[in-house]
């Protein structure tokens, strides 16, 4: 049956298939047909999430309290919701400045600082080794507990000799597969294509495994498995001790929110979360999957824990069964050695699945966040070997190594003191500290490298005091009065309960107090000064990720630098291959034929820094480029302008554009203004020089006929009388000039007086014909007046329609044939108006001077003769007719001879007024 | 000696006027009312001197002036341009034609008569 040979070939087993897969996708991507540029495995790969902890830790938390599992999965859920924004950013950000970790990523937010890289690399390394101890020791309990199958046995806590502890050989085999597959490149920004791989079938294995128990457990509920379990389900049935789990309730509230906030935060900051999500994305519409599918994972992997957790206490009433072990005891003493053999490479594939993405993620940091910083600062006083990449790959391994001996040294010093759980949560609350300066680095400006290093220190100071020494304090290596009653006696500083604040359990008070220094000390630091120029350009980058589709830096940067030393700089670390290979591509799209006919200017140093970055990280990037160039220091206006170039020169073209438009608008009006005025001007003009003819010509014989009169007494009477006659006519026909000159200026002026009443159309006919008709009767001419029976009631000005009529009538008299002449005035009703037309048997008017004898002067002559008009009669009509409401025009008859017609609206004597248009 | 002039003005006082002063004078008158008609006159009677109106229907002062001038058989015709239009501009434009004299109304009679005998003892 199950043997410890059978373990350990197993496990070889499994590990040695993941090998294969990874170098399989390997060679692949090395062939150009990627397996992991795929949705399905980007999600698969965000599984990483669900380690050991999960697998195993899930059941023993729902025994112990219920629901209270759920959060760390609730918290992805949610969160998950605004990856579309967050991670997008993120991702955006990442590829474009190749950012390596989460550390790279902090530094490069807040300038480039080698200092916050540092810092966020030590704040990753000290909050997650306990995280991977946590999953050596779940491999380990595994491994002992399965090697006594068929008995149950408990892994005691006496410490083994190192090469009999399963978790040190464990730890050291782990080591080895990273090391291989995790830095076979240089340059993490090109992704671990087989890593990602083996990743991605891990989620598949662990979920197998998980469904399997969890299916197994609810067959055996069925009776399908035998008896025993649903005898066992029946004897604790009602006891408490499954009350959490048979009527689950949502534990304390302020717990629940807390750790479903931490673990939304985790997914995002975990160095491996970082690593697979954004770091190893080879396609950002991948996340748009991932959004659906990893939640759905999750789910999955929590369908059953609850029916485990109550099968496990049914079977193990008695408390002596870890309810970590669950997953593996139940099969264990329901003897099916298969499913238990099973569950145990699912454990497996939890914990290294987890260790291998975990300790890529955090030796890339610790080599080009701690080590290289300061190998660089001994490079300045001896020369640094020529393969900087070698020693840079060497760095990576030895780091990978380190972090899994500290994680089994952590496992063995204190892994003991703590349930699972307990440890993945503090682990969760030291990461969250980097939830301000990343998020809030991405939606503020206003951080500066400071502010970011205060608010994480104080962060994580707030956490070693509030959670990592209590941990300590359990594990024995702390006086337990520490915990209680705080340093010195001083209960307000008590770990536990910092400044009196109790109620919640450790993780939510750790939480809150860490974040509040944080997020306080973030502020606080960073509104002392304004982002300088670095920070501020960087701001930009990250702020406005995704408003410009491919961001990248602007190129800040002013001085000399020559494209051979920039070369030979990347040769050092990245190999003389890839770097011609990258410098050439880059040539490429600027139009170069060969890198080395590349400027040295400002994008082609922003390339080598951005290159250099993929492989050392951003800080150090910039450090090691600032090597080989001379860069002048650029003022903060001088950046700002740069910065800012691009948008003012969008703003200003824009605005100019308005503007532009604008000024053509206001020159059309101008222009369409300014011929106005030309054209009132020449209308001013054209009627004074009218008037003063028009004046002249009476002047001209009233000073001619005085004149001859004045020098010769000796004019016959007759003729005397008869040059007397053409004085007063012609006195009295400038008169009538004069007034209606003035009476015209005065209605156009719009000063006239308007006396509206209630007319009646007949009276003002008769009126008129009555004053007329002794100029008409002089003349010859036959007169005929058609007025209707009804008083034709219009809304007027009397004297003024009589002005009207007058003229209209003197009009007609003038052009009607002396002797034959004849003229008709007729009174009639249109639909609401009435219509009073007079027409004469004279010469008419032409179609085309119908319009124009409105018009002022325009006289029409009459076979060669001249009218004795002042031609200002129509046009002033028509003024009072407009004035009034109504319209006077000249119409064309069938019969000879002219017909001038007006109309004004029809008035109701019983309307009130107000409704008059008047 | 008696001299032919056609007064050709719309304005039936002023050429009352001018009839009678030019009568006065012992000239022989004849009048056109319009500008067509004037030229006629001017092609058929041959006046020594016309009074010429600028503003009239059918056919202005200027036209009549510049087709006199333009034909060689009229030459030795004086022209007094007489008109309402006393601008600058338009006299020089109708001494620019080839008028041998403008005045402005309303004028002086006496002006007229003389400026009108002079003309005339230019034909001689």
């Amino acid at each position: 049956m199950i043997t410890t040979p059978l373990i350990i070939l197993t496990s070889f087993a499994y590990l040695g298939l993941l090998f294969v897969i990874a170098y399989w996708a390997d060679r692949r991507a090395d062939g150009g047909r990627s397996v992991i540029a795929h949705p399905t495995v980007y999600a698969l790969s965000l599984a990483v999430y669900c380690t050991a902890w999960t697998f195993y830790g899930s059941v023993g938390m729902a025994t112990q309290n219920g629901l209270g599992f759920l959060p760390i999965y609730l918290g992805p859920t949610l969160i998950v919701l605004l990856w579309g924004s967050v991670m997008l950013k993120m991702v955006r950000v990442s590829k474009a400045e190749r950012i390596t970790s989460i550390a790279d990523f902090i530094a490069s937010r807040y300038g480039k600082s080698q200092a916050l890289g540092g810092l966020a690399t030590v704040i990753a390394v000290i909050g997650v080794i306990p995280y991977i101890a946590l999953q050596l020791k779940a491999v380990s309990w595994s491994f002992t507990i399965l090697r006594h199958y068929p008995a149950l046995h408990m892994p005691d806590t006496a410490a083994l000799p190192l090469w009999h502890d399963s978790a040190f050989l464990i730890a050291t085999l782990l080591a080895a597969f990273v090391i291989v597959f995790g830095t076979r490149h240089l340059d993490v920004s090109e992704r671990h294509e087989g890593l990602v791989a083996a990743i991605a079938f891990e989620s598949i294995v662990k979920l197998i495994a998980f469904l399997s128990a969890g299916l197994f457990v609810t067959f055996a509920f069925l009776g399908l498995g035998g008896s025993e379990l649903p005898n066992a389900f029946e004897q604790v049935r009602n006891t408490p001790l499954l009350e959490p789990l048979m009527a689950p309730k949502i534990p304390h509230f302020p717990d629940w929110i807390a750790i479903t906030f931490l673990a939304s935060l985790a997914v995002i900051l975990l160095p491996r979360q970082f690593q697979v999500g954004v770091v190893e994305i080879s396609n950002e519409r991948h996340l748009r999957r991932a959004i659906w599918l990893f939640p759905l994972y999750l789910l999955l992997i929590n369908l059953f824990v609850i029916p485990i957790a109550i099968a496990g206490l049914s079977l193990f009433p008695d408390g002596r069964v870890n309810g970590d072990t669950f997953m593996l005891t139940i099969p264990i003493v329901l003897q099916q050695p298969w499913l238990a053999l099973l569950v145990f490479v699912g454990g497996l594939s939890a914990a290294t699945g987890m260790v291998i993405v975990e300790t890529v993620a955090l030796s890339t940091m610790v080599s080009n966040d701690l080590v290289l910083p300061a190998l660089m600062r001994r490079w300045r006083r001896r020369p640094a070997p020529a393969d900087l990449g070698r020693l840079l790959l060497n760095i990576r391994r030895g780091a990978i190594l380190a972090i899994l001996m500290l994680g089994y040294l952590y496992y063995r010093l204190a892994g003991e003191a703590y349930a699972l759980i307990g440890i993945g949560l503090i682990s969760f609350v030291a990461i969250a500290q980097f939830a301000p300066v990343v998020i809030g680095g991405l939606y503020w400006r206003g951080g500066t490298r400071e502010g970011a290093l205060a608010g994480l220190s104080a962060g994580f100071l707030v956490w070693i005091y509030t959670l990592l020494l209590p941990s300590f304090a359990k594990s024995g290596w702390l006086p337990m009065a520490f915990m209680e009653s705080g340093p010195g006696g001083l209960d307000f500083l008590a770990p536990l309960a910092l400044f009196g604040l109790v109620g919640w359990n450790e993780i939510t008070h750790g939480l809150f107090w860490s974040m509040l220094a944080n997020i306080g000390a973030f502020l606080l630091v960073s509104s002392m000064r304004a982002p300088n120029v670095q920070e501020a350009s960087q701001a930009r980058i990250f702020v406005d990720a995704l408003r410009q589709h491919h961001p990248s830096s602007t190129a800040l940067w002013r001085g000399s630098a020559d494209i051979a030393d920039l070369i030979a700089l990347s040769e050092r670390f990245l190999g003389v291959e890839r770097t011609r290979e990258a410098f050439a591509s880059y040539a490429r799209s600027r139009d170069l034929n060969t890198a080395d006919a590349l400027p040295a200017d400002a994008q082609t140093v922003t390339f080598a820094e951005t290159l250099l970055s993929g492989a050392i990280g951003g800080a150090s990037a910039r450090l090691m480029v600032a090597s080989v160039t001379q860069e002048e220091t650029l003022g903060l206006d001088e950046v700002l302008d740069i910065l800012d170039e691009a948008s003012q020169i969008r703003a200003y073209s824009h605005e100019l554009e308005q503007k532009s438009q604008a000024l053509e608008a206001a020159t059309a009006e101008l222009r369409a203004g300014n011929l106005r005025l030309q054209e009132l001007d020449r209308l001013k003009d054209d009627f004074i020089s009218s008037v003063t003819h028009e004046l002249r010509t009476p002047l001209a014989s009233i000073r001619a006929f005085s004149e001859i009169l004045h020098d010769d007494p000796e004019i016959a009477l007759d003729q005397r009388k008869r040059f007397l006659g053409i004085l007063v006519s012609e006195a009295e026909r400038l008169s009538r000039l004069v007034n209606q000159v003035l009476d015209l200026a005065k209605i156009e002026s719009g000063f006239a007086d308007w006396r509206t009443e209630e007319v009646c159309l007949q009276d003002i006919v008769e009126q008129s014909v009555q004053a007329a008709a002794q100029l008409i009767a002089d003349c010859g001419i036959q007169l005929t007046v058609q007025l209707p029976p009804e008083p034709a009631l219009v809304w007027s000005d009397r004297d003024r329609l009589s002005q009207v009529l007058m003229n209209l009538l003197s009009n007609a008299a003038k052009f009607a044939p002396a002797e034959s002449g004849r003229i008709a005035v007729r009174l009639r009703r249109t639909d609401s108006h009435w219509q009073l037309c007079v027409s004469d048997n004279g010469p008419g008017i032409a179609e085309h001077e119908r319009e124009l004898v409105f018009e002022k002067f325009r006289q029409t002559a009459v076979g060669g003769t001249k009218p004795a008009g002042t031609g200002l009669g129509l046009p002033i009509s028509r003024q009072i007719i407009d004035n009034l409401g109504g319209r006077i025009w000249a119409e064309s008859r069938s019969e000879k001879g002219a017909n001038l017609c007006f109309e004004l609206p029809a008035h109701h004597s019983d309307r009130p007024r107000s409704d008059i248009q008047d | 000696m008696s001299k032919r002039i056609l007064i050709v003005d719309d304005e039936p006082n002023i050429v009352i006027s001018l009839e009678f002063l030019m009568l006065r004078e012992g000239h022989e008158v004849r009048v056109a009312r319009d500008g067509e008609a004037g030229l006629a006159a001017v092609r058929t009677h041959r006046p020594d001197l016309v009074v010429l109106d600028v503003m009239m229907p059918k056919l202005d002062g200027f036209a009549v002036l510049e087709a006199v001038r333009g034909d060689p058989t009229l030459a030795g015709t004086r022209i007094l341009m007489l008109t309402a239009k006393g601008r600058e501009a338009e006299q020089n434009k109708g001494l620019a034609l080839g008028a041998d004299a403008y005045m402005a109304k309303p004028f002086s009679t006496r002006d007229l008569v003389d400026k009108v005998n002079a003309l005339l003892e230019q034909t001689d």
